[in-house]
């Protein structure tokens, strides 16, 4: 029997949903060694309302430490403490999710406990005593099948791939102190400065709508939003030549260098289809590609190809999915 | 350029007959972050580490082209997988140095984990921001912007500190003929190591299953219908 440690990522006070991704493969592999699930939940004063959430998808024991200087992500002290836990919990694995606070914490707690690690993981399973992961590397051209041998093995999820699902346990409410006072942390977030506008991330996002040189300028990617509004639960990305002529922000560029989504349904506008670019998109379930190119690279990967002129077919296409959303 | 990549035959590593290696774009911006600031303060030493087999040389080669004044390779028969293993040879190197910063790509394309400038950090104590965009240093404190989800974190850190460079914070120096000329004559310092045990092995490489051929439906607003009815019937996402 064996224990499984699973970080449940918050910012701001409200849990995020890599939170329950991480707990929901938490509990899978817990239902392998028979043993537990321990999430850390940490933020200010608040927090501890979100432990439910946890529970229900797997959570036998809920950590949660409040304190004001979590109200914003504390990477010191929160990497103090998740490794205290960690060392003193005898865990198998200890899992985070590859989010940008994943990313930054997860390798922290590793160096601490002194273990191996892997991010951007696509599967996690136990043979034996040793973990084993599926990692992308190489830009997504190959698949890594990755031993850890580390007890624990520290595993950052790639998100989007282990979706939540409901396993009710206890979430056993334990209020833990921080390790010595998180206030004095070297590194210390100034300023939180969020998107506006309620728009979706393209981590989470079902739906993603991006763009590419195809748009021809930056006020055209309204014909962009306009579909991603239509859908509802729609993110808008972008390729880099996009990113780097200033019409997006850095931020919202997918690919090699990018951010790396899997959504449900990825839709590219007037995007050719760079290996770069493909890099960053190509585990979507579902992609639709619309290019005025008929020999558009993006082709052979759209599982649903319109070739056309994307000023003509993005507007038909956001009035029909308005249409067949109505209701919604 | 789309490479395609060949697994070798006991299926562990890839073959790399014909592969060119170069300094990544994430490392080529971290290079141009610290030649910017030692422009700035107009003083200092740039210095380029390197870990792996000789190839590694090359990728020192071209730092140094860009201006970079020294550089140090840690001699290695192969890059572990391990992160952490990389990360303890680079802080058992880097201790000694007097750094006033650290500067590390927020991670290599080839392993995609992104895990090594934060161990570093943390063997060394010192404090870290990773994945960064936006950078100003005065004196001993620096502010540094991170691109996270829908959002951006603007952090602060005393120096010495080791930071991870994402896209957007600069744009790399293409090197001069007379940077390349200069770079031959530049120290580069050899240094074989032992990376001792690694706990994270691969054991077995693939290449990923192909996406079923694509297929196009039609042209032009004609085939939005078509596609309406894909959407809701077969994939089933609206």
């Amino acid at each position: 029997m064996a224990n499984v440690f699973a970080y449940a990522e918050a910012r701001a006070g409200a849990l995020r949903k890599v939170a329950l991704e991480t707990v929901t493969a938490a509990r899978k592999l817990a239902d392998q060694t028979g043993g537990e699930v321990h999430a850390l939940l940490v933020g200010a004063p608040g927090i501890s309302t979100s432990a439910e959430q946890l529970g229900k998808h797997g959570a036998d024991v809920v950590l949660v430490c409040e304190h004001d200087a979590f109200a914003q992500y504390n990477p010191e002290a929160s990497a103090a403490l998740a490794a205290e836990r960690i060392k003193s919990g005898g865990f198998r694995a200890a899992l985070f999710a590859t989010s940008a606070q994943g990313r930054d914490l997860a390798p922290r707690v590793a160096a601490k406990c002194g273990v191996g690690i892997v991010t951007d993981v696509t599967a996690v399973d136990l043979a034996a005593d040793t973990v084993i992961v599926k990692h992308p590397i190489n830009i997504g051209k190959v698949i890594a099948t990755v031993a850890i041998t580390s007890t624990p093995a520290i595993v950052a999820l790639r998100p989007n791939i282990f979706t939540p699902e409901p396993s009710a346990k206890a979430g056993r409410v334990e209020n833990i102190q921080p390790m010595g006072d998180p206030s004095a942390s070297r590194v210390v977030v100034k300023e939180l400065k969020t998107g506006g506008g309620g728009k979706l991330d393209l981590a989470e996002a079902p739906v993603i709508v991006a763009g590419g040189r195809g748009l021809k300028a930056a006020e055209n990617f309204k014909l962009v939003e306009e579909l991603a509004d239509a859908f509802g639960n729609a993110a808008v990305g972008a390729t880099r030549a996009v990113t780097d002529d200033g019409w997006r922000p850095h931020s919202d560029q997918i690919g090699q260098t990018g951010r790396l989504v899997s959504p449900e349904l990825y839709i590219a506008v007037g995007i050719s289809g760079a290996v770069q670019h493909l890099a960053g998109m190509r585990t979507s379930k579902t992609i639709v590609a619309i290019n005025k190119d008929k020999e558009a690279p993006i082709f052979k990967v759209a599982d649903y190809g319109i070739v056309g002129d994307v000023f003509e077919v993005v507007p038909a296409l956001t009035a029909a999915v308005r249409e067949a959303r109505k209701g919604h | 350029m789309d490479v395609r990549f060949r697994i070798t035959a006991d299926g562990t590593s890839l073959d790399e007959t014909g592969l060119k290696f170069d300094l990544n774009d994430f490392d080529a911006w971290a290079v141009e972050a610290a030649l910017r600031l030692k422009e700035k303060a107009g003083q200092g030493e740039v210095v380029a580490v390197s870990l792996g087999p000789d190839t590694a040389q090359e990728t020192i080669r071209k730092a140094l082209s860009m201006g970079a004044d020294r550089g140090i390779h840690l001699k290695t028969a192969r890059v572990p997988f391990d992160g952490f293993a990389i990360a303890r040879a680079l802080a058992d190197e880097l201790k000694g140095g007097s750094y006033d910063l650290i500067l590390f790509g927020k991670m290599s394309p080839d392993s995609s984990n992104g895990v090594v400038g934060a161990i570093v950090a943390e063997l060394l104590d010192l404090p870290c921001v990773t994945a960064i965009s936006g950078l100003e240093i005065n004196d001993s404190r620096g502010t540094a912007r991170r691109d996270i989800e829908g959002a951006q974190e603007t952090m602060e850190f005393p120096l010495p500190a080791v930071l991870t460079i994402d896209e957007g914070l600069n744009t790399a120096r293409y090197p001069s003929l007379k940077g390349i000329m200069a770079a031959k004559k530049k120290p580069l310092e050899v240094k074989p190591i032992d990376l001792g045990d690694t706990a994270v092995n691969v054991q077995k490489l693939e290449l990923p299953p192909e996406r079923a051929a694509g297929k196009i439906i039609g042209e032009g607003a004609a085939a939005v219908p078509e596609l309406i009815r894909l959407l809701q019937t077969e994939a089933k996402v609206i």
